[in-house]
């Protein structure tokens, strides 16, 4: 009954077709960037590469993943920095 | 030289073999000289819908190891006389063909026909490769389920990394009322997260079960809407521009008032 209330007064915003479609746009993002772990794995190359050109990394502790939390995908990369390099701020200065 | 189409989804159940046993009979009314390949070996089914079960000799099967050749094995639809089943193997299973048997199979029977469609076994494997093989064009189907539109999203991935890119969309079993009641994803929510193109949507129809019922496809009968919908699709293929058809004034006024005061 509530539901029929719902529809009348168009509270579309939790009908179950939103809750389908954005369940959808999840599970897809995971399915389409998660399918390989070879993607991940030269993304984090990639990371290394540009990130040493500013600071000195660990590039062994270095963790990239996907992460889903209740209504998003992040792109989470865990980066230690050993060190500062000192070049970069005279180029930039 | 004909083209090659593979009906494909992913997911099972949602009517691939149905829409190819209607888009072969839609086609072949226009004229087109049609053979239909049942490539799901081991669970042949586009036999029993289109009625013609009690004619196999050959099948695919005994076909590409070379038992026969592809014209002693195709059965000859009993309404139109240019439209063919290559029936698949009930006993063997999906290793029996290769990809490679496939695409020598399509080549050879295109020469003759002006289109040949292939009916894809659900899931991923070999089954799915070997009905991919030959193809040139892929018609992916769907339901308006978040479990289809996944594996649809899925196959549409693995259809373009074999080259058979921009593959065309089939919404079926769209159900126009729960659509207005926002408890069924539209066509354009489907068509947003796939971001594919459209061929066309066949609404649910109970017909679809009564002809299957009887062996015959539901693109034969006129007052149907869903046999209305595989017409325009089988148009579609043809090269026409047609509209797609607005099924919004399902129901009506009665109807609707009949379920607000929950009498259904």
């Amino acid at each position: 009954m509530l539901e029929l209330i719902n529809r009348l007064f168009g509270r579309e915003n939790h009908s179950s077709k939103t809750v389908a479609k954005e369940r959808l746009r999840l599970v897809l993002v995971h399915d389409r960037a998660g399918v390989s772990p070879e993607l991940l794995q030269t993304l984090k190359i990639d990371l290394i590469k540009v990130i040493s050109n500013y600071m000195e990394i660990d590039e062994h502790a270095l963790e990239v993943s996907l992460d889903s939390s209740e209504n998003q995908v992040a792109l989470v990369a865990n980066i230690p920095v050993k060190n500062m390099k000192r070049s970069i701020q005279s180029e930039t200065a | 030289m004909g083209e090659v189409i593979v009906i494909t989804s992913g997911k099972g159940g949602v009517g691939k073999t149905t829409t190819s046993a209607n888009l072969g009979a839609g086609l072949a009314s226009f004229g087109d000289k049609v053979c239909l390949i049942d490539a799901d070996i081991g669970l042949r089914n586009l036999d029993v819908v289109m009625g013609l079960e009690n004619r196999i000799v050959y099948d695919l099967v005994d076909v590409t190891s070379g038992n026969c050749s592809f014209r002693k094995a195709l059965i000859k639809d009993k309404r139109f006389e240019n439209l063919f089943l290559l029936p698949a193997a009930q006993t063997k299973d999906k290793t029996a063909v290769n990809p490679d048997q496939m695409r020598a199979l399509t080549e050879e029977i295109k020469n003759e026909f002006d289109y040949v469609i292939v009916d894809c076994p659900a899931g991923i494997e070999q089954g799915f490769r070997n009905a991919i093989a030959g193809a040139n064009q892929a018609i992916v189907v769907t339901t308006p389920e978040v479990s289809a539109v996944r594996d649809a999203d899925r196959i549409i991935g693995l259809l373009e990394k074999e080259d058979l890119r921009e593959p065309k969309l089939v919404v079926n079993r769209m159900r126009y009322q729960m659509v207005k009641h926002g408890d069924m994803m539209s066509i354009d929510d489907i068509i947003d997260i796939l971001a594919v193109d459209l061929l066309g949507v066949v609404p649910e129809d109970e017909q679809v079960v009564v002809s299957t019922n009887r062996g015959d496809m539901v693109v034969m009968n006129d007052s149907s809407k869903s046999g209305q919908a595989y017409r325009n699709i089988v148009r579609r293929i043809k090269g026409e521009d047609v509209p797609m058809m607005n099924l919004d004034d399902e129901g009506g006024f009665f109807r609707k008032l009949r379920q607000i005061i929950g009498l259904k």
